[in-house]
This record gives C-alpha cells, structure tokens and sequence, in this order.
C-alpha cells in the first residue's frame, strides 16, 4: 500500500556514511541507469538503505492490513465485503513481495518480522490512524492508495532490480485499490444526507495525513539526495505530493466533495494547485509513537504473530515427517 | 532476536516460476517461503496468480540453484564476445539479392 518515508525523525535526517558511494563500476552502472542486481557488489549503504526502505515498505503492508481488515465483517454488502477481502488479501501479498525482494540483499525475513515486533523498524504512519466508518474505507483507497500510487510507480525504475521488479506487480494491483475507494466515496457522496456527511467526514480527516504520507518537505530531507543519486527515489517528496495535489482536486470536485483546506488555490502562472501549510509537527508525533493507534497496531500485529506458531510449527512437523518417510522408502 | 527458536525453524525458500499461459515457457516471478513442495505450490498460487497470471506453476528450492557469479561475468561470457560472425549481420550481401 505505502512506501517509505516514516521513521523517527533522527532516522529521516541523519547522514550516514556518505563516503561509501561505491567503486567506480557500481557508480557507472548507476550512471547508466542500469540495473543493480542481488550478487552484484555494491556499497555497504546502498545495501543498508535499501534493506530498510524495503523492510519498511513491506512493514506498512502488512500492517496496512488492519485499519481495512476492522471493516471485513461490517461491509455493507456481499459485494463490497468480496472486494474488500481481496483488496486486504493483496496488501499481504504486497508485503511478501517485498521481504523477498529484501531477502535478496541477505537478510532473513523473521529477522525483519522480529525488528518490526520489537519496535526497531518503523512502518507507515498513516495506518496509527483508526477507521471509524465505512466512509474511512473509500478515503483510504482514493488517499491512502492514490498517494501510495504517486510514491509507488517511480520506484518501478528503481536502480535495484528486485525492488522495482516487485513494484511493477504492486502497482498494477494498486490501481483496482484505489478505483474502488473512489466508488466507495461516490456512492456514500451521491446517497443520503447522512450517507454524503460520512463521506465528507473521512476524507476530512485522511486529507491531511495522507499528505504526509510523502515525507518531510525537502529542505529537511537530506537522505533523499542521496537515495536519488543512487537511483532508488526519482523525484523528491515535494515533487511527488504536488504531483498528488493536482491530481487529486480535480477527483474531490468529482465526487462532490470538498478538501479541508480554506488556503487551497489554483495557481495561474504555475498550473499547480496550492495548499495551505502542512504541519509535520503532527507526523512526527504519530511516527515517535504517540498517534491514536500505534500501541494497538503492534500489539495485534505481535499477537498474530505469536498465535500463529502453532501452524508453523505444525507445517514445519508435517514437512519433516514427510520428508523422513521419504527418505525411508528410497533406502528401501 | 526475541525468538531464535521460531527463527532456526524459519521455512526453506523456494524460487517460483509461472507459464503465464499456454505457448510461453515458465518465466520466474519471485520467491516464498513454504515447509515444503505442496505448500510452496499453493502458497506460490495465492501469492503470484490472484489474478489468473499463470496456468502452471514451478516450485525450486532456492538452494539447488546454481548461478554464475557475477565477479567472473566478464571471463565467463568473454568467450563469446569476440565471435561476431555467429550474426547474420556479419556478412554482407551483394545488392538486390532478397530471401537471405
């Protein structure tokens, strides 16, 4: 659903290692925007950088899961619950694609399940947000999803093969994610009264945190000067929310619906529609964990975790058993 | 770690490969974990073709892989990098001459 760009704050700013840009055939590849593939040599920070976007991506899939999965068992229709139950069962796929994707730079993935469950790795902060309608449901899949989308499909062209190998397949599925938020939102806009006041109500509320959703604004984001000399980010996190915000306002007026933002103009002489001020202060507030539900995500997602070991376990019993038996009967 | 035990039972990894349809040959698309051969498939089918992607699916366990590495590609592949007559176009053909 979501790509990187949470973290603590001192995790977002610091610099580390820039001396480590890599030898002279790495940095020609790069330079010819070839691709970077798993048994190549590259930088130890490369390697690092990307482990942690990766993971981290892969972290805010899984737990991507949950503000959606809340609504499964409420859905208003067969219909939408079907639709719902695949979209929350693609978010898991997005998640494994992508710790395959990491494993291939020599990680294990219960490694990075584990830094996930101990609070090491961070995961994206607009899921510390709680669904409180059926609306929430749409204004994740036009917001949440189509800034996910914005993020997303330059990574497509990542310098690390497997990353945007895995993102080619995530973003295809990500365009069913967010058509059917933006149904979802129509539908409710175009109902009842009370039906259009949810509405209204969620994208309220997910407007400005998926604005977030891109990053500290550039001049705070030293890394990402890096990250896009390397290849693994395109387009800066200003570049990419602009690109949202102009594409988005015209959706809103579509759906009969309005942004909470009084300062949103349309700029003449850049083409560009403007928002008001975003204040991070509050992002920042939601990643050091003090959102509405970070002790709630990670609690459910530790439990998950650990009422499933029977069935690894037993799978894992199965497998060698069956696999002793086997064994026994080619001896034979 | 906070669970070496769960970690030491973590499942093999199997490579997946998907013939996208009949007339294509199985092309990979990426990996899993799985505790066996059955598993992998199933999860593979769950995981690489929601979408009707794929009409037969390969499971190989990672480790029985071998590749060719990468610090060698230049030695390994060398020897074919100076045979440029292996190419039609290579040989030159006296003009109005078609069919060759």
């Amino acid at each position: 659903m979501y790509g990187d760009h949470s973290g603590t704050p001192e995790q977002v700013w610091s610099h580390d290692a820039y001396a480590d840009d890599g030898d002279a055939d790495f940095l020609a590849l790069i330079q010819a925007d070839g691709r970077v593939e798993p048994r190549d040599a590259m930088p130890n920070a490369y390697r690092a950088s990307l482990v942690r976007q990766i993971a981290q991506h892969a972290h805010s899939e899984i737990i991507g899961m949950q503000p959606e999965g809340n609504w499964i068992s409420r859905a208003p229709s067969l219909k939408r619950k079907a639709i719902l139950m695949a979209k929350v069962q693609d978010e898991a796929g997005h998640g494994l694609y992508l710790y395959a994707a990491a494993e291939t730079l020599g990680v294990d993935r219960s490694e990075l399940l584990d830094k996930l469950h101990t609070g090491r790795h961070k995961y994206s902060s607009i899921f510390n947000y709680p669904t409180l309608t059926w609306a929430d449901m749409g204004a994740i899949g036009w917001l949440v999803d189509g800034a996910a989308i914005v993020n997303q499909v330059p990574i497509t062209r990542c310098s690390y093969g497997p990353y945007a190998r895995a993102m080619v397949r995530i973003c295809k599925e990500e365009s069913f994610h967010q058509r059917q938020g933006f149904e979802i939102l129509h539908t409710l806009s175009n109902g009842s009264p009370a039906q259009h006041a949810m509405a209204q109500d969620a994208v309220d509320r997910w407007w400005w945190p998926s604005l977030m959703m891109f990053g500290p604004p550039d001049d705070a984001s030293p890394n990402s000067e890096r990250s896009m000399r390397w290849g693994i980010k395109r387009f800066s996190n200003d570049e990419l929310r602009q690109r949202f915000v102009d594409m988005t306002v015209p959706q809103a007026q579509a759906l009969g619906l309005t942004l909470p933002d009084p300062e949103l103009a349309y700029d003449d002489t850049t083409g560009h529609w403007r928002t008001g001020a975003i204040d991070f202060t509050e992002l920042f507030e939601v990643i050091a964990g003090n959102g509405p539900c970070n002790a709630a995500r990670m609690a459910h997602r530790r439990g998950a975790h650990e009422r499933g070991q029977w069935v690894r376990d037993a799978a894992a019993a199965y497998a060698d058993k069956h696999r002793s038996a086997t064994a026994t009967g080619a001896v034979a | 770690m906070t669970e070496a035990g769960a970690s030491a039972r973590e499942w093999p990894l199997w490579e997946v490969f998907v013939r996208a349809r009949r007339g294509l040959s199985h092309g990979h698309v990426g990996s899993l974990h799985a505790p066996d051969a059955a598993m992998a498939l199933r999860n593979a089918r769950d995981l690489y073709t929601r979408r009707q992607e794929g009409v037969s699916i390969w499971v190989v366990p990672a480790e029985a892989i071998s590749a060719s590495s990468p610090d060698e590609k230049d030695a390994f592949f060398d020897p074919a990098a100076d045979k440029v007559y292996r190419h039609p176009t290579f040989y030159s053909v006296p003009d109005g001459v078609e069919h060759l």
